[in-house]
Parts: structure tokens; sequence; C-alpha cells
């Protein structure tokens, strides 16, 4: 009947022989799975192929819609709207990199260096979560305010100047700028960046550290050559959680920017809700859907970790 | 040169509290400005202390009532991910089937897909079957979001579990029931815990998905979202504070009765 009778093999996880024949098991997994896989397909799939119908299709609001495999809808949506696409990938780009330099320090910090101090730090990590994070982008309207402490500061320092001059903010002021909404964009994905490194270089076995150190590696090679590449799963996963959420949102654009800021998010979301111009609307939510699986596919393949999640 | 030696050794350290000041500045601001009196439509600029608000919270038309369809929402779909993807997470890991990879692939999609996608897709599906959106709808995707979570924190922990704890439970004369309830819930219960919480606070913050599915239904974020438009109200930052307290308290609790049991244990 079980296994623990015999020798004391060496435990794997993988390996079915662990598990005790069940004679009525045969159909147990299939009911396990059918209640969520069923939501899973009616909510999750069947609505991306009625969404790629309904970007082939034409009519009107009133007449109703109908297929007529009308694909113009694509290119049209295109030549429209890559501004915004674009737009999206920058920012989105800008986020991501930025949330790795500021998560990292971070990450590394909660997992080597403080000490008792670790559980609360990731406590004051995680807890903003638990605060509207639509409340929390608005704060940072405050924090941005023209006549604020940091737009001031700015100021003063000539900073905006430069940043003005690079197009990333406009004149004297931060609010409804592209710097605002890749500062909003890093502020609410940073965690999704700080978590997974946090993981990845817990893992590492403090050994390596002072086997690195006894070899004569300096601080920064030992990190070079040692720390970041065994982190390097927490950096893809984490520049993943990152990318993907920041191309697709809206809620900063429109929070934090202005009609030159709006992203592809901002695009489908008034195509969907208020134009009602349902064929366009799904057309680009299907290439923002393609794109972002070609783009991930490639970076997962190109980066040698298959393993995610 | 002693002080360029003492803060290059704790560069790291400035540099990843640096970072936490950034994550938590806006709380603070939200904190201070539910004490603020502001002037016009917009709580943006400090005026005057005043403590109106933190008396009156739900002073404000709609928005208590917003917070509790959001509560509800999270809630049942707390219950309904969990337990769909708790079941999911066993098969995943106990029993052998056909179609694993589909499976897999299902349940990893919904978190690599912007959400922006999700929703405007499940919009298309509930516009064609011609379906009433509101508090249904809202519950439905939500579920459907959440259960990914679910899955990958359930199936992390029983993966870690001995199977031979179950063996020992059955030699023992234990039913397959028995066992289930004694050993294998117990044991699986942190991660359900975890996923449960999870999919809570996703579900109760979520606006994507939320705003193109709800016709009608006004959550709490969609509540906020409205009076980014409208004015902002000092009661959001009121919530948004007092959600933020409940939270730091409730993980200090759990923490400080885990680490007692712990030591009662050893």
């Amino acid at each position: 009947m079980s296994t623990l009778t015999e020798a004391p093999a060496p435990l794997a996880p993988a390996e079915p022989e662990h598990k005790p024949p069940r004679k009525r098991g045969r159909f147990t997994p299939y009911w396990l799975l059918l209640p969520g896989m069923l939501w899973l397909i009616v909510f999750f799939a069947l609505p991306m192929i009625y969404q790629a119908s309904t970007s082939v299709q034409t009519g009107s609001l009133e007449d109703g819609y109908k297929v007529t495999w009308h694909f113009a809808t694509y290119w049209d949506a295109l030549g429209e709207y890559w501004p915004q696409f674009l737009r999206s990938v920058s920012y989105a780009a800008a986020a991501t990199v930025l949330c790795l330099l500021l998560g990292y320090p971070l990450a590394y910090l909660i997992a080597f260096r403080a000490g008792r101090w670790k559980n609360l730090i990731m406590i004051l990590v995680i807890a903003p979560f638990f605060t509207s994070f639509l409340i929390r982008t608005l704060a940072w309207k405050t924090i941005l305010a023209d006549s604020g402490v940091v737009v001031h500061t700015l100021n003063s320092l000539h900073v905006l100047d430069v940043t003005s001059w690079l197009g990333w903010t406009a004149g004297d002021r931060v609010l409804a700028t592209p710097l605002a909404v890749v500062c909003g964009l890093t502020y609410n994905f940073l965690p999704f960046m700080i978590l997974p490194l946090y993981t990845s270089l817990e893992r590492i076995d403090g050994r390596l550290h002072e086997a690195a150190g006894d070899l004569y590696a300096k601080p920064w090679t030992t990190f070079r050559k040692v720390t970041f590449p065994l982190s390097m799963p927490g950096v893809v996963s984490g520049t993943l959680l990152t990318f993907i959420p920041a191309a697709g949102d809206y809620v900063n654009a429109e929070l934090l920017g202005s009609t030159d800021t709006r992203m592809i998010g901002n695009v489908i979301q008034t195509q969907f809700l208020r134009i009602l111009d349902y064929p366009t609307a799904a057309a680009l939510s299907f290439i923002l859907m393609a794109g972002i699986l070609a783009m991930v596919t490639i970076y997962i393949r190109r980066s040698g970790t298959e393993d995610l999640v | 040169m002693p002080f360029v030696n003492w803060l290059k050794r704790r560069l790291v350290v400035i540099a990843g509290l640096l970072t936490l000041g950034y994550l938590l500045l806006p709380n603070v601001v939200v904190t201070v400005f539910s004490f603020n009196k502001p002037k016009g439509r917009f709580n943006y600029e400090w005026q005057q202390f005043s403590t109106d608000a933190w008396k009156d919270p739900c002073g404000v038309a709609d928005m208590c009532g917003s917070l509790s369809i959001s509560l509800q929402i999270a809630v049942w779909a707390t219950v309904g991910a969990t337990v769909l993807g708790t079941m999911i997470s066993f098969a995943l890991v106990r029993y052998r089937f056909r179609a694993r990879g589909a499976v897999n692939s299902l349940i990893f999609l919904p978190m690599a897909m912007p959400e922006v996608v999700m929703a405007a897709s499940l919009l298309t599906l509930f516009l064609n079957m011609g379906a009433q959106l509101g508090f249904w709808t809202i519950l439905i995707a939500h579920i459907m979001f959440c259960l990914s979570f679910v899955v990958t924190a359930v199936k992390a922990r029983v993966m870690s579990m001995d199977p031979r704890l179950e063996e020992a439970a059955r030699d023992l004369y234990a039913g397959p029931v028995q066992t289930f309830l004694r050993v294998t819930l117990p044991i699986a219960a942190p991660g359900i815990a975890a996923g449960a919480l999870l999919s809570f606070a996703l579900s109760f913050d979520d606006f994507i998905i939320t705003n193109f599915n709800a016709g009608s239904t006004v959550t709490f974020p969609m509540f906020v979202w409205g009076s980014a438009q409208r004015g902002t109200p000092v009661q959001i930052n009121v919530i948004g504070t007092a959600m933020f307290l409940i939270a730091v308290l409730f993980v200090l609790t759990s923490m400080v009765v885990t680490n007692r049991r712990n030591k009662q244990k050893a």
C-alpha cells in the first residue's frame, strides 16, 4: 500500500511512485480541474476568441455588427495609433529599468543586510498594496504639484531645464508630463520587481560571498560575478511582472499625464467605453496582446530561464 | 577618509532605504491629507488641520455604499477563487492527467496578460451574450483573474509537502476524508491563506477590469476614479489611511501569534 515501509529512498517530489494507488481515483484529477478550468475557458479563453472576431466585424451600434473579415481595421488602427503604442512601450521600458535600479538595492538590503528588521521592511513593502492604488497615485499629484517642494527643488537645481530639453518635462512643471507618468508607473509596479528579486537573492548561499571574498574579489566584483548572475531568475520575472502591466496601464497616464502622454490603454479604454467603436478597440487590444506575448516569448528565450512561475 | 569608507560600506543600505521611502511617501501624503480641510473640491493642496473627515467618514454621498459593494465582491471573489484554485493545485501536484501543458498555460496566461486586454475581451463576451453588466459580471471577472494567483500560491505549498505524511495517516487507518481534513488541509493551510489574502487584495483594489465590466455599479476604486474627475473628498484619504493601518496591524498580530506558537512548540 505504501512506500513508507520500503527502503527509505531519498525524497523526490517529481516521482509519481509516491502516490498511493487509488482505485476510484482515476477520474479524480479531472473532477478537481473541471470547475476552475471551465471558468478560465469561458471567461478568459472564449473572450479572446470573441475579441478576435469583433476586430474583423463591420457595422454600427444601431444595425448590429457582422463578421466581414475586415482586416483593414488593423491597418487603420495601427496607422492612427502607432504613437500611443510606441509611447506605451517606451514608458513601460523606462519604468521597468527604473524599477530594477531602485528595487535591486532594497531587495538586496532585505535579503542580506536587514537583520532583525527584515520582517518589518517586508511588511512596509507589501502594506501599501492594501491602500487603493488609485488613492496612492492621486497622492503623487500632491507630491509633484507645481507649487510643491519637489518641483521647487528641481527647479532651483536647474534639473527641470535639462529634463525639459530632453522632452521629459514641459517648462517648470512635472505634472502632466512624461516624467510624471513614468514616475507613477515606477511607483505602482515597484513591489512586483522587489518581491521576485528578493526571492531569488534570498536563495543565494551566503558562503558564496565569503568564498568570493577569500579569493580576493572586491565587493563590486563579487556582486558582478556572483550575486547578480545568481539573481537572474528574479531579474527576469521582475522585469516581466513590471513591464507587462505597465505597458497596458492607463491609470497613471490619465491621472498624472496629459493628452500628450496618452498610452495605448487610454485609447482602448476610450474606444470601448466612450466612443463605442468596438472593432477598432478589439483590434487595438488584440495587437497589444500579440505584441506583449511575442516580446515576452523572445525575452524568456534569450534570457534562458524557462521556468518562471 | 573614514566618512567615504563608511558611506561606501553602507551604500546599498542607504539606496535601499531611499527606495523604501519612495514606496512609502504616497502613504504618508494620504495620511497627512486625511487631516486636511481643502478649500475647493480637490484635496491636493494643504490648507489647515481638521479632523472633520475622521469624525464623519461616510459623509460623502455614495462612498460608503461603494465600499460595501467592493467588500462584498472581494469576499465572494476570494471564496470562489480560493476553492477553485485549491482544487486545481491539488490536481496539478497530486495526479497525473492528460493535457497538463494546456492546463498550465491556461493558468499562466491570465497573469501574463495586460489587464486592459482581459477587460476588453471579457466585455466583448458579455456584450455578445447580452449579459446585464453589474455586480455579477464584476464578480465573474474577479474570480477569473484571482484564480491563477491562488493556484500559484497553493501549488508552491502543496509541492513542498511530504507525501509520506499522508501515507502515514492512511497506514494508521485514517480514511481518505479524515486524512484530507486532519493532515492534508492543515499543512496546505498557509498556502491557501496566502492565496486567499492575495485574492482579497487584488479584487478589492481592482480598477481596470472592473471599469470595463461594471455597467452602472460603482465599486470603491471606481468611486475614487470618478472623484478624481469631479472632486476628491477628504474621506477618501480617511479610508485609505484606515486600510493601511488595518493591514499593518493585521500582519503584525499574525506575526506575534505565530511567534508565540513557535515558542510554545519549542
